[in-house]
This record gives structure tokens, C-alpha cells and sequence, in this order.
């Protein structure tokens, strides 16, 4: 019994965490965007707006929820749901920290598959709940997400194929170990530049975040798949969106930033857990900057960009990497 | 009068007419299927509705949209829906009243669409404006010219997903509202030119205001080059976008940086300079492609010749008055009333009649942050014009759309409707 308690009591805090993170990274979005735009950003419901997260929910959670008369009502239901579940459980297999309470299954040895198989998942909500509101707006948003996510999981899964085979594991705890925790060269960033330059590119296509925000690209399409979203069901592809961005940083850090390594991090639980928090937090800042500063590609050179950029790159990387590990060059093992 | 969708509503024969209690208007459906391919109305491609609630239609312009997975087939601009009867109106105001309706045309650049105005019943009452009075409205009409100008960047550039560039560029926009606010009370139904020069004349502050933007503003504009200029992704969304050829550019009546960014060499403001702008030294930026880019490099370095402008009138700014003292036209001074029988007479006619002007027509056109802006009135000789008609620049580019938006992308089209700076006040008027 006890291990199953034990999961059971892990999962549950890590959802809890999951969902107050994404509750507080768009406050931290809201602030960081606003500061970078010669704003303030929220700062009215409570001191320094640290209580508009909680308004924007109650507010969302009683607004009444339409489906619209046309719509698929079962599949326009679940989409929102298929969308934030897969979300969520991706924290499973990521190791927050050095103790066996920090990490709840980063041990299992194809955590990267799971990572790439839960993502693939996601995508279904942005696709279902496109095509099942039956709005013109919001079936384009859904066939750009399948399109979108589709070319750019190629060359996500070929970035994460270098670092496995960096790692020579494809455990995320394995993957940590590896990457010499205290010495800052060891991380995968330095040995790995283009599979890291790569992993952040097609992560952001992966999240659907600006400058690769088609699928919801207001000025295109109005909002996209969420056209016609509204209340708790709206909240939920907006907390799949935050949620999946924390858990893209978090992936980030495990594969390029040395995961929760850092000086004294291997003796206390505590250190290696902050130091994990500060990486996660650079790369969210990153990607809320690049919101801020970068326009929108369009939908033809998206296509291109991942297709005939990213994903031959990705190739050239991982025959180079391979070959580098054949030859022992050092430094590659 | 809405384009209908045919799959729902049409159930006559072809070439049958729509009723006149739907329509108002003899159009008949054949019309109204030549608007789309006939693949549209077999179901091939999809029709869909951009507008007139859409985030990057500039207002309330609804596109009905032809389209074949994300490529444009057709693109069918439908207007009409900020129609404020200004044209009408201004048939039973008099010449003065006027002008406070011509802030409302293009609510963007009201002082530009003052100046048209005023100079159009200038023309006609062959009234002289003193230099100062002359010298001012060019300063402020090049203010306003900016000002319009960064509304465009802020909003082309928010519609191609560069979303801190509007806030930037609102933020310098508020230090020129400031000025207008400064001079006319108002921050943009500003009314503040008179027939025969200035409302009052500037306060002491104005100067000091205006080389504030002088100095700032080159900094701020090299920030926003530094942003879009070079950045690849928005060369990638604008460049060989949206081209429209110089001979279809001025087929279609287009004026302004949209017509020069097609390399036409047209500015009202050299062609046929007014309000003494052949005082001052300045250049007009030219395109060569006629895509979005070059209308968007005609823009920017546009903002940079005003300052020049601006800098120009400000040093050489003359001292006297501000009105013409044409006392049939302008109204005397409150002082000279106190003494003067005939003055209080004028003040008395221009207060409740307003002033005549003699019987005839007169075509009017300055050069707005949109293109030439023109002034048609005619007049029977009351104080009351006869009929007004606006050549709203806005219009007219906004005619070459669909031919722009031939074989686009979704994208593509608020980039091309960005790029030719519609304000609709000023297309339904």
C-alpha cells in the first residue's frame, strides 16, 4: 500500500503545484510583458496584483460556458480536457530536485519518450476543439495546430535523440547525473548548442507561443481554436498553454541547464530544488521576451522553416553527435 | 446591402432580382455570384466573413473572404458601416460649424482634415492667411501627420504579431496629443483652424513642447527601425506581399505613401504646395516594389522628413497675427467690439448667420497621413454650403485591395489592410 500512497500523495501536490504555477506565471507574464511594453501590468487586486490570479478565476469560473447549438457537444466537452491532462502529467517524469521526494517517476528509463508521447497528445485539444465548435475561425486554428504540430515534433524528437544519446539514457534523472552536476560545462547547452537551439525552437512551436502563435493568432484568426471557448472550458486551454510552458522550461533545464545541478547542490534537497527554480524561470522569461519582441510568422513559411530548416539541421546533429560518440572524441565520450 | 451567403439564403433562379424591401438597390444575384468564383458556390472553397467585428479590420470593415485552405481567392471589401452622414451635415451648418465635423472624418489626423477644410473655404472666399497663422498649421499638421503615422505602425505592426511596437509607439503618440491638447483644448477633435488662419494663438509653452518631440522622436524612431526594419521575420511577412504595380496604383486613384511606395512620385505637397509648404525643404520618400515593406519604409521615412519640417517652421516662425484681419470672414477681436459699431455688426452676422462666400465651386487638397485628402464644395452663395463632398484618400486605397490580396494568405491580408492605413471614419464619412 504504502507505495501507491506514496504516488498518490506526490501526484496530487504536483497537480496542486502545477495548477498554482500556471495561475502565477500569467501574473508573472502579465508583469514581466508589461515592464518590457513601458507598462506596469496588474498591480490593482491586492499588493502588487498578487491576487489577480485568483479574481481571473473566480471571474472565468462563473462566467457561464457556451457551446454553440452547431457544435460537437461531446468532443467540444472533452477538448479542453485532452488539452490540460497531458499537460499536467509531463511533470511526472521531470526531476525537480536531488531527493526521491522531488521527483515522482523521473527514474522510469524512456522518460524522454513519455515526455515526446504526452505532448503529441495535447495537440488533440487544439484540434478537436477547432473543429468541433463548428466556426470557420476556429476549424482553420484547428488544421493549423495539427500542421504545425505535426512538422515541429519531428525535429523536437531529433534534438531530444542527441541528448539521449549524449546521455546514453533516456531517463531524465540519468540524463541530470550525466551532465556533471557542479561543473558548469558539463551541461548539454555547451556540448550540445544545436540540438539546444534547436530543442527551444520547436519547443515554442510545441507550445503554440509567439512568434509560432498561428493556432491562435488574434489578428488572423480572431482566437483561433478558442473562437468559441468560453468560462472554466476557455480557463482550461488557457492553463494547458501555461502549464505546458512551465513544463517546457522545466524540460529545458533537465536536458540543457543540468536539471537541479549547481554548487552543493548534490548534499541538500533544498539547493538543488532552487536552483531548478531559477533556471525554469530564465527560460520562462525567455519565452515571454521573445513574446514581446518577435512578430508572427505566417503559416506557408512555418511550414518551410520546420521542414526544410529545422528538420534537416536536427538530421545533420544527431549523424554528427553519433559519429562524435564513434570516434570518442572527448568530451563525447 | 449584404453579400449573402449563397448556400443558405438564395433559392431563386439565376439571374432573378433580389427583392427590393431586402436590398433597397437593383442587384441581381447573377451580380452577387460574380463577387465569388463559381467554386465557392459548389462548396469547393470556403467563404468566410472577416469583420466588421474583427481585431485587425481597422474599425468596422467587413471582408468577405474567398478562400481555398488558407490561400485567398477572392477578397470582397463590403463598407459602410461607420457611415456618420458628415457630407450631409455639413449642407445645414455654416462654414465655421463645418470644421468641428471634419475632426470626425479621419478622427486620426483631425488638424490635417481642419486644414483641408478651411483651405478649400479659403480658396473659395479668397481669403488671405497670414504667415504665422500659415506656419503654425504646417507644424501641426506635420504633428498630426506622425501622429497618424504611428497609429499605422503601432497597429500594422501589432496585426503581424509584433505586439510591443503599438504599445511604443502610443506612448510617443500621447506626447503629440498632448501638444494638440495644448493648442485646441482637445486632445483629437481638435477644430482648431479658423477660415483665414488660427482659432488663438499658440501658448508659450508650444515651443519648448515641440522641440521636446524634436529631439526625442529620432531617438524612438531609430528604436522602432531597430525592431522591424531587419528583423527577418517581418521582412519575411512583408516583403513581395500585397504588390500593387505603379500604373494599376494610380488606375485605382491610390495617393499617398501607399501610392509611393509603389514608386509614383505624387505628394500633394510639392505638386500643389499650400499653406506655404514650398517654404520649407523636404523630400518624399519613394518605394520601388510596391509591396508592404515599401509602403512601410515610405512611412517611416516619412516621420522623419516632418521633423524636418517641423523644425524648419518652429526656427523660421514669424511673429503677427494669427487671423486674417478680414473682418467679413474673421470675427473682430472682443476689445474692438467694445468701441466699434461696425465691429459689433460683424461679430453680430458672423454669430448668427456665419459668413457668405462667394457663388461657385472649389476642389481643395492637402496631403493627410493617408494620401491626398480633398475638399469639394460648392456653393450657392449662403452661408451654408451648398454641397460638400470629401475625396477621402482612404477610399480610394482601400478600392485596390482586392487585387492586392489576389492569391494571399490569411496573413497576408491584415498585413496588406495594415498597410494601407484605413481609417473608416474617413472611408464611409
Amino acid at each position: 500500500m504504502a507505495p501507491i500512497l506514496e504516488y498518490t500523495l506526490k501526484s496530487i501536490v504536483l497537480l496542486l503545484i502545477g495548477a498554482g504555477g500556471f495561475a502565477y506565471m500569467t501574473l508573472v507574464e502579465r508583469k514581466f510583458i508589461g515592464r518590457l511594453q513601458s507598462r506596469i501590468g496588474p498591480n490593482r487586486v491586492g499588493p502588487f496584483g498578487l491576487l489577480q490570479p485568483m479574481a481571473d478565476g473566480l471571474k472565468l469560473i462563473v462566467k457561464e460556458s457556451i457551446t454553440p447549438a452547431q457544435a460537437d457537444k461531446l468532443i467540444f466537452f472533452i477538448a479542453p480536457a485532452i488539452s490540460v491532462i497531458p499537460a499536467l502529467i509531463i511533470f511526472a517524469v521531470i526531476p525537480f530536485g536531488n531527493s526521491p521526494w522531488l521527483n515522482l517517476a523521473a527514474n522510469i528509463n524512456i522518460g524522454v519518450l513519455y515526455v515526446l508521447a504526452v505532448f503529441s497528445i495535447s495537440v488533440y485539444g487544439a484540434v478537436l476543439g477547432g473543429w468541433s465548435s463548428n466556426n470557420k475561425y476556429a476549424s482553420l486554428g484547428g488544421l493549423r495546430a495539427s500542421a504545425q504540430m505535426i512538422s515541429y515534433e519531428l525535429a523536437l524528437g531529433l534534438s531530444l535523440v542527441a541528448v539521449v544519446l549524449m546521455a546514453g539514457s533516456a531517463s531524465l534523472n540519468q540524463i541530470v547525473q550525466y551532465q556533471h552536476p557542479g561543473n558548469i560545462l558539463g551541461w548539454l547547452i555547451f556540448r550540445q548548442p544545436v540540438a539546444a537551439v534547436l530543442f527551444a525552437i520547436t519547443a515554442m512551436a510545441e507550445l503554440a507561443r509567439s512568434p509560432f502563435d498561428l493556432v491562435e493568432a488574434e489578428q488572423e484568426l480572431t482566437a483561433g481554436f478558442m473562437t468559441e471557448y468560453s468560462g472554466m472550458k476557455f480557463a482550461l486551454f488557457y492553463m494547458s498553454e501555461y502549464v505546458k510552458m512551465i513544463a517546457m522550461s522545466a524540460l529545458f533545464t533537465t536536458f540543457f541547464l543540468g536539471g537541479w545541478s549547481g554548487p552543493g547542490a548534490q548534499d541538500s534537497w533544498l539547493l538543488s530544488l532552487i536552483y531548478f527554480g531559477i533556471k525554469m524561470l530564465v527560460c520562462l522569461l525567455a519565452i515571454v521576451w521573445t513574446r514581446a519582441t518577435l512578430p508572427r510568422f505566417r503559416y506557408d513559411k512555418l511550414m518551410a522553416f520546420g521542414w526544410k530548416v529545422l528538420l534537416p539541421i536536427g538530421l545533420a546533429n544527431v549523424m554528427v553527435t553519433a559519429l562524435l560518440i564513434v570516434l570518442r572524441v572527448p568530451g563525447y565520450r | 446591402m449584404a453579400v449573402r451567403e449563397p448556400d443558405q439564403q438564395i433559392k431563386e433562379s439565376p439571374g432573378s432580382v433580389v427583392s427590393a424591401q431586402d436590398t433597397q438597390m437593383d442587384i441581381t444575384l447573377d451580380q452577387l455570384r460574380q463577387l465569388v468564383s463559381p467554386r465557392a458556390l459548389s462548396g469547393e472553397t470556403m467563404l468566410m466573413n472577416m469583420g466588421p467585428q474583427h481585431p485587425s479590420t481597422h474599425g468596422v470593415l467587413r471582408l468577405l473572404l474567398e478562400l481555398d485552405g488558407e490561400t485567398v481567392v477572392s477578397c470582397v471589401p463590403d463598407i459602410g458601416f461607420l457611415h456618420t452622414g458628415i457630407e450631409k451635415t455639413a449642407e445645414i451648418k455654416t462654414y465655421t460649424q463645418g470644421i468641428v465635423l471634419t475632426d470626425r472624418i479621419d478622427y486620426l489626423a483631425p488638424l490635417i482634415c481642419n486644414l483641408a477644410y478651411v483651405g478649400a473655404v479659403e480658396k473659395l472666399a479668397d481669403v488671405d492667411v497670414p504667415l504665422r497663422a500659415q506656419y503654425i498649421r504646417v507644424i501641426l499638421a506635420e504633428l498630426t501627420r506622425m501622429s497618424s503615422h504611428l497609429v499605422w505602425l503601432g497597429t500594422h505592426a501589432l496585426d503581424i504579431g509584433a505586439m510591443s511596437m503599438f504599445l511604443y509607439s502610443f506612448r510617443e503618440r500621447e506626447m503629440l496629443l498632448d501638444i494638440f491638447e495644448m493648442v485646441s483644448g482637445a486632445r483629437m477633435m481638435t477644430s482648431y483652424f479658423r477660415v483665414g488662419g488660427l482659432w488663438r494663438d499658440i501658448p508659450d509653452q508650444f515651443a519648448d513642447a515641440v522641440r521636446q518631440v524634436l529631439k526625442l522622436l529620432p531617438q524612438r524612431l531609430l528604436e522602432y527601425e531597430k525592431i522591424l526594419k531587419e528583423n527577418p521575420i517581418w521582412r519575411e511577412r512583408t516583403v513581395g506581399v500585397g504588390v500593387i504595380s505603379q500604373a494599376d496604383a494610380i488606375a485605382w486613384g491610390m495617393s499617398g505613401p501607399s501610392l509611393r511606395g509603389s514608386g509614383v512620385n505624387y505628394d500633394v505637397r510639392k505638386a500643389m504646395p499650400y499653406s506655404s509648404y514650398d517654404h520649407f525643404d523636404f523630400s518624399v520618400p519613394l518605394g520601388t516594389h510596391g509591396d508592404v515593406y515599401d509602403r512601410y519604409r515610405c512611412r517611416m521615412e516619412e516621420m522623419t522628413q516632418s521633423l524636418k519640417i517641423i523644425e524648419q517652421a518652429l526656427n523660421k516662425l514669424p511673429d503677427g497675427p494669427v487671423i486674417t484681419d478680414n473682418r467679413k470672414i474673421a470675427p473682430p477681436p472682443k476689445h474692438e467690439i467694445a468701441y466699434s459699431m461696425e465691429s459689433l455688426i460683424h461679430h453680430f452676422k458672423l454669430w448668427t448667420e456665419g459668413f457668405r462666400v462667394p457663388v461657385g465651386e472649389v476642389y481643395h487638397a492637402v496631403e493627410s497621413g493617408k494620401g491626398e485628402f480633398g475638399v469639394f464644395i460648392s456653393s450657392d452663395g449662403s452661408p451654408k454650403p451648398r454641397r460638400i463632398h470629401f475625396r477621402a484618400p482612404s477610399f480610394y486605397n482601400l478600392q485596390a485591395l482586392p487585387q492586392m490580396s489576389k492569391g494571399a494568405l490569411i496573413a497576408d491580408i491584415v498585413g496588406i489592410v495594415g498597410s494601407i492605413d484605413i481609417v473608416l471614419g474617413e472611408v464611409d464619412r
